[in-house]
């Protein structure tokens, strides 16, 4: 199987080239990745276990210290614990266009599983050994590619566009890159024939890194995010812009960060309430995921073959007009039964709050659920807003002669009044709504639940929703 | 109890009693926990049927961003999505048809963050501007002309979020805080310090009266916050880098992270710990994002390798690995009800998928 490539993307190079990011190595933000490429790479080369490297005749000439791509899928599928051979396949190209071994003949660093000859990088050209290289690098190196009269050296066509950008670029100073080109080729003649083969092949793949072919991934673009924190020194040199009543975020205060003894007494405090908390065995914990999946397992459309009618599967977005446009009479079957799962299911659908307010108005306790409703929204609202909404809340549901009054104890009373009184809050409720929370919950929730008023909605959207799909079958039939 | 209170007795002020004192009490909270440790959760869920193999079936190829794609935010129509990118742009679209309803460009590049108010009709986003700024969107109207800067930071934005409603939105920073604002006058109203590193991720509790929200950062750390006093309630501890995402499980009692240590972690806020690390050898690039689906038995987790991870929540293994994109993923999110994932890439596109199932 051929491993997919990436698309054509021109404009990345001109971003890669002019990009001048020079930044100590040490902090790259990819020092993870490349530090745990690099064990596994460390693993391949391992004389006795390693990959086999070797080096083979072809016509007239030898091709020094290669592998095929097949020996090295072979070794990553004993080796590795990867799934399968697309996974292997997918780890090798990553591992080779982040430079650590390459195709002899390629710009475009990938693996096939084939006889494709591989040899491995050095590590003085390993992304983590060297920073992010300079242009001028670059010039100096296609330079002495074009004294080299050799056919395995000829530039390619996109390597031949930089060069002709770059010496626009660095007009001024060509005849010092030529002159660096010329002092490198000399030395390079100099060596041993095999060993330059070795050596230029090396040096190519460590530019289709850094320069890489167009259309091809730079994998060593950083996260700007990490790029961030990496140009931040200490947390300590920061200005602090806060101002008073401003729209600034305030940063950590100096205190936080001295390590006195007002600071430990504070994780003492801490820890002391941590150690008073009350905490649930994992083996309870368990339980409750387990019963949340076997609850909910029918409405995850990724485990349960979802309505087929949905617009993602079905490609027409007939259903999500339909749905819109749903009187209560409509609503499926699946999302009344929800609202039996638990009171938050039901209080989150509005045909659902709308159901149980009509059942509590009947039970004449229909006051808590529009109680609790105006908390909710209490919450939500604009700031400019809060003030009011808390006093029209506490006149109707709470004040002696509210309209509508709620039941609350005269503790949580005084509570919420004084609060009115002194300081509105979009919180203030809070003890009084959890209270009629509470409430609903134990009490007239599970008699909802156990009302014909539920039952019979329960049962009459079943028939609905089958009939209504018996006519659409009926209908598609003809 | 008594040995503590020995200490403290010769001189409870010095900071070294004091730090002995903290030690102590360290230790005990590590015993305690340790107990309720009782089980392993893949163990216990080996009684559930296995999940078959997942194949991801893509349905659109969103393409229009001329850089990084950076963050992506599904509507609550699950039609709409809006997301952000290097090119220093932010799009809407109708991701059913692909088409690109409004396009914002924003005074700088890297567009970190962008989120979706509850109603549709507004979003927000920011980035290295280091503020959040909100548009309401209005087919009439071009977005841009009734924008609105909500939040300022001191550090560059790196996730937003409207709570349930479109008057406030939370945001998160480099500068280590998160802070909730007031859209209409702009206005702080809550600000949360604890993180001693950039955060990166923030997610609402998905429970009705939680007033609580998670945050995680490049200090390893997950915490917990009241959004009502400001207080971090919990604090969770255990990755070995940078938490890059955080997405509370959909019951609300637990949350997932991932992170640049190249795992994903289920922390559980009653058990206060972690309860089960989703990991492998042959994965070793970090993971950008994560997301539950309704069930909650199924975690998907974009990664710097280009793939998508799907983790069986349960019994912790790895159920597929979804290829499609051709560099890093940064962001992912399943559409609100549960059937589709859109996934957001390095190379410049997103992608709508659902999830085949081979069985």
């Amino acid at each position: 199987m051929a491993h997919r490539h990436s698309t054509k993307r021109s404009d990345s190079l001109p971003n890669a080239m002019f990009g001048n990011g020079q930044q100590s190595h040490e902090e790259n933000p990819n020092i993870l990745v490349y530090k745990k490429m690099e064990t596994i790479v460390e693993r391949m080369q391992d004389e006795h276990t390693g990959v086999p490297v070797r080096t083979v005749k072809s016509f007239m000439s030898k091709v020094p210290s290669v592998f095929t791509g097949q020996d090295l899928i072979t070794w990553m599928m004993r080796n590795l614990d990867v799934e399968d051979q697309v996974e292997a396949l997918h780890l090798a190209h990553l591992m080779s266009s982040h430079g650590y071994f390459f195709p002899i003949d390629d710009h475009v660093l990938s693996v096939k599983n084939d006889n494709t000859y591989y040899r491995f990088q050095t590590p003085c050209f390993w992304p983590s050994r060297c920073g992010e290289p300079e242009n001028t690098d670059y010039a100096v190196y296609l330079c002495k590619r074009t004294m080299q009269n050799k056919q395995r050296l000829e530039l390619a066509d996109y390597e031949a566009e930089n060069l002709a950008r770059l010496q626009k670029m660095f007009s001024r100073k060509w005849e010092f890159i030529f002159m660096q080109a010329e002092a490198q080729a000399k030395v390079d003649k100099k060596r041993d024939k095999l060993e330059r083969k070795v050596l230029d092949s090396q040096e190519r793949a460590f530019w289709d890194v850094h320069r890489p072919v167009p259309g091809c991934v730079n994998t060593t673009e950083i996260d700007i995010k990490k790029a961030c924190r990496m140009n931040r020194h200490s947390k300590m040199s920061r200005p602090n812009y806060a101002v008073p009543g401003g729209r600034i975020s305030p940063s950590v205060s100096e205190a936080e960060l001295n390590n006195s003894a007002e600071q430990i007494k504070n994780d003492i405090y801490a820890l002391r309430s941590k150690l008073e908390k009350r905490r649930v065995k994992i083996s309870k914990v368990t339980e409750s995921f387990i019963a949340y999946y076997q609850q909910y397992a029918e409405y995850d459309a990724f485990i349960t073959n979802p309505d087929p009618a949905n617009p993602w599967i079905s490609d027409n977005p007939e259903f999500w007009e339909q749905e819109r446009s749903l009187n209560a009479r409509d609503i499926p079957q699946r999302r009344v039964k929800l609202w039996a799962f638990c009171v938050e299911e039901l209080l989150r659908d509005a045909a659902g709050r709308d159901h149980f307010g009509k059942f509590l108005d009947k039970e004449f306790s229909g006051e808590n659920l529009k109680f609790w409703l105006a908390c909710q929204e209490l919450k939500g609202l604009p700031m400019s807003d809060v003030h009011q909404k808390v006093h029209e809340i506490f006149s109707e549901f709470l004040a002696p002669g509210a309209h509508n009054p709620v039941n609350v104890d005269c503790q949580i009373m005084e509570l919420v009044r004084k609060r009115v009184e002194n300081n509105p809050t979009r919180f203030c409720f809070d003890e009084a709504q959890d209270h009629i929370f509470k409430l609903m919950k134990c009490d007239s929730y599970s008699r909802y639940l156990r009302s014909d008023m539920y039952k019979e909605y329960l049962s009459g959207t079943r028939k609905k929703s089958k009939k209504r799909l018996e006519i659409r079958k009926v209908v598609q039939q003809l | 109890m008594a040995a503590t209170e020995a200490l403290r007795a010769d001189n409870p002020e010095s900071i070294e009693s004091l730090s002995r004192e903290a030690e102590s009490l360290k230790a005990r909270l590590e015993e305690e926990k340790a107990k309720l440790n009782d089980v392993d959760m893949c163990v216990v869920a080996q009684r559930l049927d296995n999940l078959a193999q997942f194949n991801i079936k893509p349905r659109r190829v969103l393409k229009g961003h001329q850089g990084k794609v950076l963050c992506m935010d599904w509507s609550s129509d699950k039609r709409h999505i809006v997301s952000s990118s290097q090119d220093g742009k932010m799009l809407v679209w109708d991701a059913f048809t692909t088409n690109k309803e409004h396009a914002v460009t924003m005074p700088t590049t890297w567009v970190m963050a962008c989120s979706y108010g509850p109603s549709g009709s507004i979003v927000a986003c920011g980035g290295l501007d280091n503020k959040c700024t909100v548009y309401p969107l209005s087919l009439e109207e071009d977005p841009a002309s009734k924008k609105k800067a909500v939040a300022t930071h001191t550090s560059y934005l790196s996730c937003c979020s409207f709570t349930n409603s479109d008057y406030q939105i939370l945001t998160g920073s480099g500068d280590s805080t998160c802070a909730l604002w007031d859209v209409e006058s702009g206005q702080l109203i809550q600000s949360f310090h604890g993180h001693a590193g950039d955060v990166m991720s923030i997610d609402l509790s998905p429970t009705e009266t939680g007033n609580t929200f998670v945050s995680g950062g490049c200090d390893k750390v997950a915490m917990v916050w009241d959004m009502r006093t400001g207080d971090c309630v919990q604090m969770f501890e255990g990755h070995d880098s940078d938490i890059n995402s955080v997405r509370f499980y959909p019951s609300g009692d637990a949350f997932a992270t991932g992170s640049d240590d190249a795992t994903c972690r289920l922390f559980d806020l009653r058990a206060d710990r972690e309860v089960s690390c989703y990991k492998k050898e042959s994965i070793i690039f970090g993971c950008n994002s994560v997301d539950f689906s309704v069930s909650g038995r199924l975690l998907f987790g974009g990664y710097n390798d280009y793939t998508i991870n799907l983790w069986d929540v349960l019994k912790g293994t790895r159920l597929s690995i979804l290829y499609g994109h051709e560099n890093r993923v940064s962001c992912l999110g399943v559409s609100p009800d549960g059937t589709a994932l859109c996934t957001g890439s390095w190379d410049y596109t997103l992608r709508v998928s659902i999830l085949a199932n081979l069985m």
